[in-house]
């Protein structure tokens, strides 16, 4: 293998976005030797998508909210499926991850007193979430790419990791990829890797998720032997683009909804009044009169609908759809036009001006918005430690997106890049106390050599089908039927199409040379949009309820019964095995927090 | 509504290449970024563009179209007529890889090179205060999404190979006066800014002001106030006696 580059360190991060950065940023100050290896230029990352802001329960805006108050949120948005302790942890330790991003550079809103500025957003108590403008993503991932270029930390950039290599007990070694660039290999030698890959959205149609979202990270992870716990809850933002056809999926940020922006059919109803379940009723406005004035005055007064966790939304934006009282492209119009000035759009929500003007040539200042649910979050992920973000593998890490658990079958707005903060610290602590004390077996030849081999079998194979048509299927078999609303019929047959799809990935043909050429990514990508989709589908067969970002028309609402069980994808052979485990126990101190509250 | 629409792009690498003609179908809405991905899946599927979010957020798509520095994902089809001919050439400023996609490693090395933030301590009670109208001066070139655009565009690079040594261009002249607006900053950036990345060579065009895609003012907003700042410090008399005098005492 004479054009095989290598290197040797202490922890590998995969994955450039804020839970690799995060997580490489901690190793390193740990004095772990680290690198990280990133599909795309550094600073590109999804999470410079994110919008609204970072959800941590400072008390800068209010005084009341605390940790415990972020807990309840968290879990009652995860319909309580979420695994209790990463919650804690999260609402725990976000205000300080947030804090710390001001002494790397960042500049948040500011409120009166010159603190951090809190929003409000979806499913939380309190106006919480660290924010600029609706860019706060974008603040996150400069502030992080520029204190790993203050570090020195190595960066791979447009570098894809497409095998783990683990030693004979099955640790983790190091890990095997390509650089995009020259189509040459890599190989990291390491006793500690760290997955933060992001998502899975590539395998939908309608998706806000940028090229990367491939489900990279919980494919290697099974390949090696960790296993994902909860992949059927897939979230679907309620507010994507609608039109024009070519920006359809693109996220309208929830911000829109938490800065005054209603939700109304064809017929200029708020119908989200009528979508209101019992489960959130005693929290949630009964009229549009209260639901105004919680804007300014949340104490006295019930949240909008339109706040409901995102699940509920995106369910009731389809239900009205399907009755046929949706908008023109067939969504919904999101309005924020006749209800706040147009110098207040502009000032809170820039980036939503910006985008809705060049690509839709609508201007939000004046007219309504057109959206529907649009493929955006997989709550499910790698099963980890939640003190250490560990996965079943020895030296083996996942954070953010990749990893599962903390958000249950639904995540809220703004959790997100506090998750990243919080567990991808924590997985930079570990992986570097694991190498500190482990050092890396000797990569395998022969498992290097059959890296090599199934990277380069797509352009030695000749007359099968491109990459591109067996993607463009797989995303509308998942789009139409792995989608919103699931039945048992219609998973079983994307379970079927998802076998023919892989025995015709195996066939598949790259033209042209290895230096850049997408057609060869993508067909080394595809794998594990199968693998991932396989995983999703099955696991949403065997969840017989329905809950948070997994709803069956089969088997409406939740179960008493699953409210106790995660489901568990490993890997078996070619396809995936599922088992049933039961759902950790709250300890009863924090039980209380939901007694006291009911 | 859809057509055909006639697109010239180039393809070749480092050692070469050339403009090939394509035809290819175009629907309402569509930006030259779907057009090109239509023509990978359909006809070249090697060929070779740098994307990610396709929502103006990423900054990865960046190209030349018809000779103009641009977003290929915020480039609607919609701005041309359909019987004209689009041109799709990769950022002429940076050495090609292979077709639409150049290698941009001289913003990297020049992010590398900048001082790093350094702030002062936190308050007691361990926050940071600032307010609002402190960080909004700065906040506008947070709004970069380091397309580099402006770097390809800006005639001190793009027409100057040699000047790439002594000159970090618009994006990171405007990174030094964003860090030198920061309120909790407490480095003097004006040296660097003048002597080693080569402020001075700016002439203000404000080429690289009419390119951003986020439509920041780089030239007015950073670049002249730096200079402005430069200028103070070198030349008024009282501050050059404190400097000279400071200098030989030490």
């Amino acid at each position: 293998m004479t054009d095989l580059e290598r290197h040797d360190y202490d922890v590998v991060v995969i994955g450039a976005g804020g839970a690799g950065l995060r997580a490489a940023i901690e190793a390193h100050e740990q004095g772990a030797r680290t690198a990280v290896v990133c599909k795309s230029l550094l600073g590109k990352a999804h999470t410079v998508m994110a919008e609204g802001g970072i959800a941590a329960a400072m008390g800068n805006v209010y005084k009341e909210d605390g940790w415990k108050v972020h807990f309840r949120d968290t879990m009652r948005g995860g319909k309580m499926l979420n695994h209790w302790r990463m919650a804690q942890l999260h609402a725990q330790e976000a205000p300080d991850r947030v804090r710390e991003l001001e002494d790397w550079g960042a500049l948040f809103d500011r409120t009166p007193d010159g603190l951090i500025s809190q929003r409000d957003f979806g499913g939380h108590r309190f106006a919480r979430l660290a924010h600029v403008g609706d860019r706060t993503g974008l603040e996150l991932i400069r502030t992080l790419q520029q204190q790993t270029v203050a570090l020195g930390i190595d960066v791979y950039m447009e570098c894809t990791v497409t095998k783990l290599l683990t030693a004979a007990d099955g640790s983790i070694s190091g890990a095997f990829g390509y650089f995009r660039e020259s189509g040459r290999f890599l190989a990291l030698q390491a006793p500690s890797v760290v997955l933060a890959t992001g998502g899975i959205g590539k395998s939908y149609k309608v998706t806000s998720n940028s090229w990367e979202y491939t489900g990279d990270g919980h494919s290697l992870a099974l390949a090696a032997g960790a296993t994902l716990v909860n992949m059927e809850f897939v979230q679907f933002h309620p507010t994507g683009m609608v039109w024009p056809p070519s920006v359809r999926g693109i996220l309208v940020t929830e911000s829109v909804r938490g800065d005054g922006g209603v939700l109304k059919n064809s017929s200029g109803n708020r119908f989200m009044f009528d979508y209101i379940p019992d489960y959130f009723r005693k929290e949630t406005a009964e009229t549009e009169e209260e639901a105004d004035r919680w804007y300014t005055d949340k104490t006295n007064n019930r949240r909008p609908p339109e706040l409901l966790p995102r699940d509920e939304v995106a369910r009731a934006i389809n239900s009205e759809v399907k009755a046929g009282r949706g908008s023109p492209h067939g969504g919904v119009f999101l309005d924020i036009a006749s209800r706040r000035d147009a110098d207040y759009i502009r000032k809170r929500l820039p980036s939503m001006y910006h985008q809705f003007k060049e690509l839709a040539e609508v201007d939000i200042t004046a007219e309504a918005m057109e959206v529907g649910p649009t493929c955006h979050y997989v709550m499910g992920g790698v099963e980890v430690d939640p003190e250490t973000a560990a996965a079943a593998v020895p030296g083996l890490y996942a954070a953010g997106e990749v990893a599962g658990g903390m958000h249950g079958s639904n995540r809220l707005g703004g959790n997100s890049l506090s998750d990243l903060l919080v567990f991808g610290r924590r997985a930079g602590t570990a992986a570097a106390a694991h190498a500190a004390t482990t050092s890396a077996a000797a990569l395998p030849e022969a498992a290097l050599q059959e890296a090599e081999a199934a990277a380069l079998a797509p352009f030695q194979r000749g007359g099968g089908e491109n990459p591109y048509t067996i993607h463009a299927e797989l995303q509308e078999t998942m789009n139409e039927l792995v989608g919103i609303i699931r039945t048992e019929s219609e998973v079983s047959q994307a379970l079927k199409q998802i076998e023919e799809l892989k025995v015709r990935a195996k066939a598949l043909t790259v033209q042209g040379e290895r230096r850049y050429n997408p057609g060869w990514h993508l067909a080394l990508d595809l794998p594990n949009m199968l693998r991932v989709s396989e995983a999703i589908a099955r696991a949403a067969l065997e969840r017989q309820e329905s809950r948070g970002g997994h709803t069956r028309d089969d088997f409406p609402g939740p179960s008493d019964e699953w409210a106790k069980i995660n489901v568990i994808c490993t890997q078996d052979g070619d396809g995936i095995a599922l088992s049933r485990k039961p759902l950790p126990v709250m300890p009863p101190e924090l039980a209380e927090i939901f007694e006291e509250s009911a | 509504m859809s057509y055909e629409a006639n697109l010239r792009v180039w393809r070749g690498d480092a050692a070469g290449g050339g403009l090939q003609d394509f035809t290819v179908t175009v629907n309402e809405g569509e930006v030259v970024l779907d057009i090109l991905h239509r023509l990978q899946a359909t006809q070249t599927p090697d060929l070779a563009v740098r994307w990610n979010c396709k929502a103006g957020k990423c900054g990865s798509c960046s190209a030349e179209i018809n000779g103009r520095p641009r977003l290929l994902c915020l480039t609607r089809m919609g701005t041309f007529t359909e019987d004209e001919v689009i041109t799709v050439t990769p950022l002429r400023a940076f050495p090609v890889m292979r077709d639409l996609v150049t290698d941009v490693s001289f913003n990297y090395e020049k992010a590398a090179q900048i001082p790093a933030f350094s702030p002062r301590p936190r308050e007691a009670d361990g926050s940071h205060r600032m307010q609002q109208i402190d960080v909004e001066r700065p906040q506008e070139f947070r709004k970069c999404i380091e397309c580099f655009l402006c770097q390809d565009v800006c005639h001190v690079v793009r027409d100057h190979e040699d000047n790439k040594k002594s000159f970090a261009g618009p994006r990171f002249l405007m990174r030094i006066a964003e860090l030198d607006m920061h309120p909790l900053d407490q480095l003097d950036r004006k040296d660097v800014a003048q002597e080693e990345h080569g402020l001075g060579m700016c002439n203000i065009t404000k080429c690289c002001s009419e390119v951003c895609p986020e439509g920041i003012k780089i030239t007015d907003n950073a670049l002249i106030p730096m200079k402005e700042r430069v200028v103070d410090r070198k030349y008024v008399p009282s501050t050059w006696l404190g400097r000279t005098i400071g200098r030989r005492k030490g």
